[in-house]
């Protein structure tokens, strides 16, 4: 289920603080955070955020069509790197 | 013979049926539609008269977005989806279920025919 329109869409709190901020003195900084569930909005067009994914940050610069998804969405928290068994036989994936 | 939005005409159904033989309607529009059209939805494609086909290819021509303009329209949800590298776009680009689905088992559709990989036991013999 979606969540209500009248609470609006969720940003933390503290983040938006931070973006607010910037968009008033007008700087671009990098803003760290773990709030992987807050949604971007269009004031965060342009800002570049270091998401975290559990292991380290990954920074996330904002375009329009971004506006309305989260930010963990783009900072993928499980690395693929190719099955165990394959390596040996054929194809020799990047070693971890 | 009834032929709405190109190429679609399943004779024996229900129209309610038939309509959503087209893509992008399914059942619930299929109903909006001859609601709108004014057609009972019970008749036979085939028992329909000139002006009822008439009435119906109107309504969707008018309110519907089906056949190749609904194909290109999901065909830009996904490419956006990719392009602005979120975790669905992904999952697009590997052909991989965007919605949590486990994928440890089942996943078929989006994966395909299963792809056997031999020489699994060798393996956890040798370590």
């Amino acid at each position: 289920m979606s969540r209500s329109v009248k609470k609006g869409a969720y940003v933390d709190a503290k983040l938006l603080k931070k973006v607010e901020a910037l968009n008033k003195s007008n700087q671009k900084r990098v803003i760290k955070t773990w709030s992987r569930s807050s949604t971007i909005i269009p004031d965060f067009v342009g800002h570049t955020f270091a998401v975290h994914n559990g292991n380290k940050f990954i920074p996330v610069y904002i375009h329009e069509a971004m506006v309305g998804h989260k930010l963990g969405e783009f900072a993928p928290t499980r690395i693929f790197r190719a099955h165990p068994g394959i390596k040996k036989e054929e194809t020799t994936p990047p070693a971890a | 013979m009834a032929r709405i939005a190109g190429v679609d005409l399943p004779k024996n159904k229900r129209v309610e049926i038939g309509l959503t033989y087209i893509y992008g309607i399914g059942r619930s529009s299929s109903q909006d539609i001859l609601k709108k059209a004014k057609v009972n939805l019970n008749k036979r494609v085939s028992d329909l008269s000139d002006e009822e086909v008439a009435s119906i290819r109107s309504v969707i021509q008018t309110d519907y977005k089906v056949e190749g303009a609904m194909r290109s329209e999901v065909q830009l949800n996904t490419k956006r989806l990719m392009d602005i590298g979120s975790y669905r776009g992904l999952r697009h680009r590997k052909g991989l279920p965007a919605r949590g689905q486990r994928t440890r088992t089942n996943a078929r559709t989006r994966k395909g025919k299963r792809k056997t990989v031999a020489g699994k036991k060798k393996a956890i013999e040798k370590k």
